[in-house]
């Protein structure tokens, strides 16, 4: 079993990561009309249109720089729940279902999420023809 | 742990939320939890939802119509802002917590000056930057969209 | 309801008998005020005169010992400490110090703080046994290697800060700001070779990871310790332990004394002894 020792320098370290990722990202999605990035707006419109999200998930940069938000968010963000939920003094058995449930759920929903940007970036490239 | 005779005393969830005459580090403790928990929620959702974007412009245009509501635009807004507070305030932790910004061992004078006097300064900067950002993204939400 | 003479407070208080009541109860009590009275006069006053059974734990009545921690008008405070002009209030509302069971009206059960405080090894430990035991000289410490840790010296194990932090509230697994504090006085003292036994308890459950700062531990405290900052600079120590960098200072040297030094010649005799 990892000791808080550790899983807190990664939960610190996975901070650090999210806060220049989801800082770009939510620079993204809700600054747009701010802050003109026209890089990563590419087609102009809403961010979340359709032409955008294919614009974005053909790189393979944005690829990777979603996959790593996605496993430093989850870690960072479960961590920080499984936290909360043992400050409340839960009984043993109890402590270890919720390191389980909550390690197991965080890795479904990589793998889901990692297979989500993977398979949008072969969807993108394909659509865009190369 | 050892557990003694006498009446239960712990204050509980009150003593998150109170307990007692706070400062204002105690105020942006229990924030910083809230928002965390918000943004946590919302992420898991949200991982689900744009993940219909591997399935195609359909599936990804019904999913993003599902979420576009009113009530949908005020919850993201809300999310923009519980991410602004907790990133900004969580650079001000992570400062902290490695040891910065609480300034050095000094030998006690009353009346005392404590870390939380060092590190005051920079808590006001990181409140500043949240209310920039809270701004910005107002602006971006509801001004100029 | 009449104004209440400028001469006197109103000390409401949780009083509890575990022998007669299920829970504890409020009682109020009007006292004589005068200038300069401390919450802890006023009580003496009500045990005196009104209510000889309260019960409460006091004994230097200036601050040094830590008995008489409670909270007062919502703040966990020292009763000998607290000037009752200084609470801005003719009512004085004094209620057990939270977090700790309570044994009888004002009296909390301290002794898991106290275990906690002994799990973490709060004295000096080395490898030489023998020196520390029958010991041959000082131990070098600078002025520079003193000022790291004097600040938390200064504890008085009143539990305060345990009362304040929210953590504590709810978790009863973690240490709490005296016992952390503490650790992190004898880690960050020169002449102490214990970081490695004291780390096997910080790296878990019982560590400094689950204080958040909210600082109220500092804001609290009687003696300007600074409970928040000594766990905080710990949490550097600890990070840097798992990266490998913590530089593990070999304990302070013992100095030894000059082959020639002889004491002064005028130094008297020790007079008899008497028992």
């Amino acid at each position: 079993m990892m000791r808080d020792q550790k899983l807190w320098t990664w939960h610190l370290a996975a901070g650090v990561v999210i806060l220049f990722l989801l800082g770009l990202h939510m620079t993204v999605m809700h600054l747009d009309s701010v802050v003109h990035f026209a890089g990563l707006n590419p087609a102009g419109g809403h961010p979340i249109d359709w032409s955008n999200v294919v614009a974005r998930a053909k790189g393979a940069g944005m690829t990777v720089s979603y996959v790593l938000l996605l496993g430093a968010a989850l870690f960072h963000g479960l961590y920080g729940l499984r936290n909360i939920l043992f400050e409340l003094n839960p009984a043993r058995w109890l402590r270890g279902a919720v390191s389980v449930v909550l390690l197991l759920g965080g890795l479904a929903l990589f793998a889901y999420g990692t297979w989500a940007a993977v398979a949008s970036f072969n969807l993108a490239k394909l659509a865009s023809g190369r | 742990m050892l557990e003694t005779k006498g009446h239960p005393n712990r204050l509980g969830l009150w003593g998150w939320l109170g307990g007692g005459r706070w400062g204002v580090e105690r105020y942006l403790y229990t924030l910083h939890r809230v928002t965390g928990l918000g943004l946590l929620a919302y992420f898991l959702l949200h991982i689900v939802v744009t993940s219909s974007r591997a399935l195609g412009q359909g599936p990804w245009q019904s999913a993003m119509a599902s979420v576009s509501g009113p009530l949908f635009k005020l919850g993201e807004y809300l999310v923009f802002l519980a991410f602004a507070f907790h990133a900004v305030n969580g650079i001000r932790l992570g400062l902290i917590e490695l040891g910065f910004a609480v300034g050095p061992p000094i030998e006690p004078v009353y009346p005392y000056r404590t870390s939380l006097d060092t590190q005051r300064p920079l808590a006001i900067a990181a409140l500043l930057v949240a209310a920039v950002l809270v701004v910005m993204g107002t602006l971006n939400f509801w001004v100029l969209e | 309801m009449s104004a209440q003479p400028t001469n006197e407070v109103t000390y409401r208080i949780r009083r509890f008998d575990p022998n007669r009541e299920p829970a504890p109860h409020w009682e109020e009590y009007r006292v004589p005020y005068a200038p300069g009275m401390t919450v802890l006069d006023g009580l003496w006053k009500i045990k005196e005169t009104l209510s000889p059974t309260l019960a409460w734990r006091s004994s230097c009545r200036m601050g040094v010992c830590g008995s008489c921690g409670m909270l007062i008008n919502g703040r966990p405070r020292l009763a000998c400490n607290t000037q009752i002009s200084e609470l801005a209030s003719t009512s004085v509302v004094v209620a057990p110090l939270p977090n700790f069971a309570i044994v009888r009206d004002l009296v909390p059960e301290l002794s898991p703080m106290f275990a906690t405080h002994q799990d973490l090894k709060p004295y000096v430990i080395r490898a030489d046994e023998a020196e520390r035991e029958a010991p041959t000289g000082e131990f070098f410490q600078s002025a520079h290697e003193l000022e790291q840790y004097l600040q938390f010296t200064y504890c008085i194990k009143c539990g305060c800060c345990m009362a304040a932090c929210p953590t504590f509230a709810t978790d009863a697994r973690y240490s709490g700001p005296m016992p952390l504090a503490q650790a992190h006085r004898y880690n960050t003292d020169s002449r102490d070779g214990g970081f490695a036994e004291r780390r096997e308890v910080l790296a878990g459950e019982a560590g400094p990871w689950r204080c958040h700062y909210a600082g109220e531990c500092s804001r609290v405290c009687p003696k300007g310790v600074d409970p928040a900052k000594a766990i905080q600079l710990m949490k550097r120590e600890l990070v840097l332990d798992y990266l490998r960098l913590h530089k593990s200072k070999c304990p302070a040297k013992v100095a030894a004394k000059a082959a020639d030094a002889k004491r002064r010649d005028n130094i008297p005799d020790a007079p008899p002894r008497t028992v």
